[in-house]
């Protein structure tokens, strides 16, 4: 600015004409122009950069229960995402984290990293689904089983205990594990530290004992057994419809994982984890695996076939 | 009517519009014609100094007091599960209502081209809301950016009287152009752009959910005004501004301007975020001796508190004829 200063007084000095001072006057706000336009172009392109995470297929994670996916396209959640966190508040194993900017347009969105914490349905009602202002998370889906974040695997079926026909003692992924899970004869309602819950197991069905949607299917079968004996004394009359009935198709869910007994040489009794089609991809079963390198049963995110 | 078509064309980056001399009142000739040589220099000074010996920021205190808060309010009700104000600046649940920022709402509509209930609730409470506080309101009393942006540019005046830097600016329709593209590149590429590099919302999430690696795009917008160019992201850039600018044109919540006790010594215009807005506080060029500042005003105060003639001062429209 001073430098148009100094040339207006130098050119007042040689000619008190106008002209001469509008010159002056064209030369910053051409320069303020060059500038503007420099500025644009920077903005967005810095803005546009951001597309290149996405590009990449580097942004690609484990999404809460209802995201709006497809298989791997993920553009109508980021679309709908108004990148808030009322997920991230509601969500109490604390699963839910929301993206960084290292994932470009996906910042701000929400993940989880099942490994680390996975969804177990704590809260039963699908809290993420119902926080979201937007509908990035489907309010379609009414149970946890009616979800498919993803879709578990056996990943490593050479380092499973239970294929090896090992138990599990202690505590699962150590001492220092942050993680959380709902176990229900402790509290339903209060998640717990893993860690402070150790396992005394002979044949290690880790995957399958804590499959949120197996636990949802003994829950049901209970429910049932003591409605029919509440039936047969008589304290209920046939107006209350059955559990299955009043939750749809909730109560109880399809099968998600099971143990099948493999054969084996050496007498040893050796069982094999197998993904069923109710499975959701919540990740608990990544969560809880004990082998420590990495787990021996992971979830696919590229399986999901319900959101669209 | 004039007022909204006026503050749009300050908002979309015009020069304000120079009064017709032949139509300002006698009464405000009257008064430009009594201050010649009425006052000395020297009694300017004076007056100037006076005010400036005391403690006159005001507004500025309870405006950095209640932005604050608004931003600890959200990150109390997440860590200590409180249900007041949950979610984010970009939305957000005020005791279970759904709050919704304007522009972001904006963004996601443009992208995901679907509208659900809970944002078009979100959007109205927000709209009614800073429709009675005044539109770009929300800038300077709860955008987190705007303070640290403050604070950049208390270090920038610092420097510039120091002769270290020299402030350069920009086009200020370049906002308007900003608008524009941004609003184009959610609807055609089907994501949020503008939510990448936001500060608003990168700075909102990372007093909540704690910093990350965004902030070093904070730390280079905050170095840029502080060294090369004056507040530029509020100024030049930020489309969330234009929204609520928008917003405010219709609100009653203004700061207004009396010609008659001013001085025209142009202390508001140096501590303006937007001295366009300030024009008739230039001598001769105010159209009335009464006039509302434009929308584009954040109505943060600092002119009013910084006016040794109160000749600015917050007023809401219509209140003024019941008190």
């Amino acid at each position: 600015m001073s430098d148009s200063k100094n040339s207006d007084t130098k050119n007042s000095k040689l000619a008190k004409t106008k002209p001469v001072l509008s010159t002056a006057k064209r030369q910053k706000q051409r320069r303020e122009f060059i500038r503007s336009s420099l500025l644009t172009v920077g903005v967005v392109s810095l803005s546009l950069a951001g597309l290149l995470p996405v590009v990449r297929g580097h942004s690609a994670r484990l999404r809460p229960p209802g995201a709006l996916k497809k298989l791997l396209d993920e553009q109508k959640f980021f679309a709908a995402c108004i990148k808030c966190g009322q997920c991230v508040q509601v969500c109490p194993v604390n699963a839910i984290k929301l993206a960084e900017l290292d994932e470009g347009v996906g910042i701000g969105v929400p993940y989880i990293d099942a490994r680390e914490q996975a969804c177990d349905f704590s809260c039963d009602g699908l809290q993420c689904v119902l926080a979201c202002p937007t509908g990035a998370l489907t309010h379609d889906l009414d149970y946890p089983a009616d979800t498919r974040m993803g879709f578990a695997r056996l990943d490593n079926p050479k380092t499973c205990l239970a294929a090896k026909g090992q138990g599990f003692k202690g505590q699962v992924r150590g001492p220092d594990f942050k993680g959380l899970l709902r176990y229900d004869e402790v509290d339903r309602w209060a998640p717990i530290p893993v860690a402070d819950h150790p396992y005394d197991l002979e044949l290690c069905d880790l995957c399958v004992r804590q499959c949120p949607i197996e636990i949802r299917i003994t829950q049901c079968a209970a429910e049932e057994k003591e409605r029919a004996a509440a039936e047969k004394a008589g304290q209920i009359t046939g107006k209350i419809a059955r559990v299955a009935e009043r939750h749809g198709n909730e109560c109880p869910p399809k099968h998600a994982i099971e143990l099948r007994p493999i054969k084996s040489d050496d007498g040893v009794k050796r069982m094999l984890p197998v993904v069923l089609d109710g499975c959701v991809g919540c990740g608990v079963c990544e969560m809880i695996c004990p082998v420590e390198e990495s787990p021996s049963i992971v979830i696919d995110i590229d399986k999901i076939t319900d959101w669209s | 009517m004039k007022y909204i078509f006026e503050s749009l064309s300050q908002v979309f980056g015009n020069a304000p519009t120079r009064p017709d001399k032949n139509k300002q009142s006698d009464e405000l000739k009257n008064i430009y014609q009594g201050k010649k040589g009425n006052l000395s220099k020297a009694e300017i000074e004076a007056v100037h100094l006076e005010h400036h010996s005391q403690f006159f920021r005001k507004w500025q205190r309870r405006r950095w007091i209640t932005l604050i808060l608004v931003n600890v309010l959200f990150l109390v009700s997440y860590k200590f599960d409180v249900q007041l104000l949950e979610g984010a600046m970009t939305a957000s649940r005020f005791v279970g209502f759904h709050m919704a920022d304007l522009n972001s709402a904006l963004q996601v509509v443009l992208a995901y081209k679907h509208i659900v209930l809970n944002l078009v609730i979100g959007t109205t409470t927000v709209f009614i809301m800073w429709l009675l506080l005044g539109g770009r309101t929300f800038c300077s009393w709860a955008c987190p950016y705007h303070l640290l942006s403050e604070w950049a540019e208390i270090l920038h005046l610092w420097l510039v009287k120091k002769k270290i830097i020299k402030n350069h600016t920009f086009h200020r329709k370049t906002r308007s152009i900003f608008y524009v593209i941004f609003a184009l590149l959610a609807l055609l590429s089907g994501y949020t752009i503008f939510e990448t590099i936001s500060p608003t919302g990168i700075v909102s999430r990372a007093i909540i959910y704690g910093p990350g690696v965004a902030l070093l795009w904070i730390g280079a917008l905050l170095l840029f005004e502080v060294f090369y160019s004056r507040r530029a992201w509020c100024r030049y850039v930020c489309p969330i501004g234009v929204t609520y600018a928008a917003v405010g044109t219709i609100s009653p919540v203004r700061v207004t301007y009396n010609a008659e006790a001013c001085h025209h010594e142009g202390d508001c215009r140096k501590v303006c975020l937007v001295p366009h807005v300030l024009d008739m506080t230039i001598r001769g060029r105010a159209h009335t001796v009464n006039q509302d500042i434009t929308s584009d005003c954040t109505r943060c105060g600092m002119c009013v508190d910084v006016c040794p003639t109160d000749s600015l001062n917050f007023k809401i429209k219509g209140l003024d004829k019941f008190l």
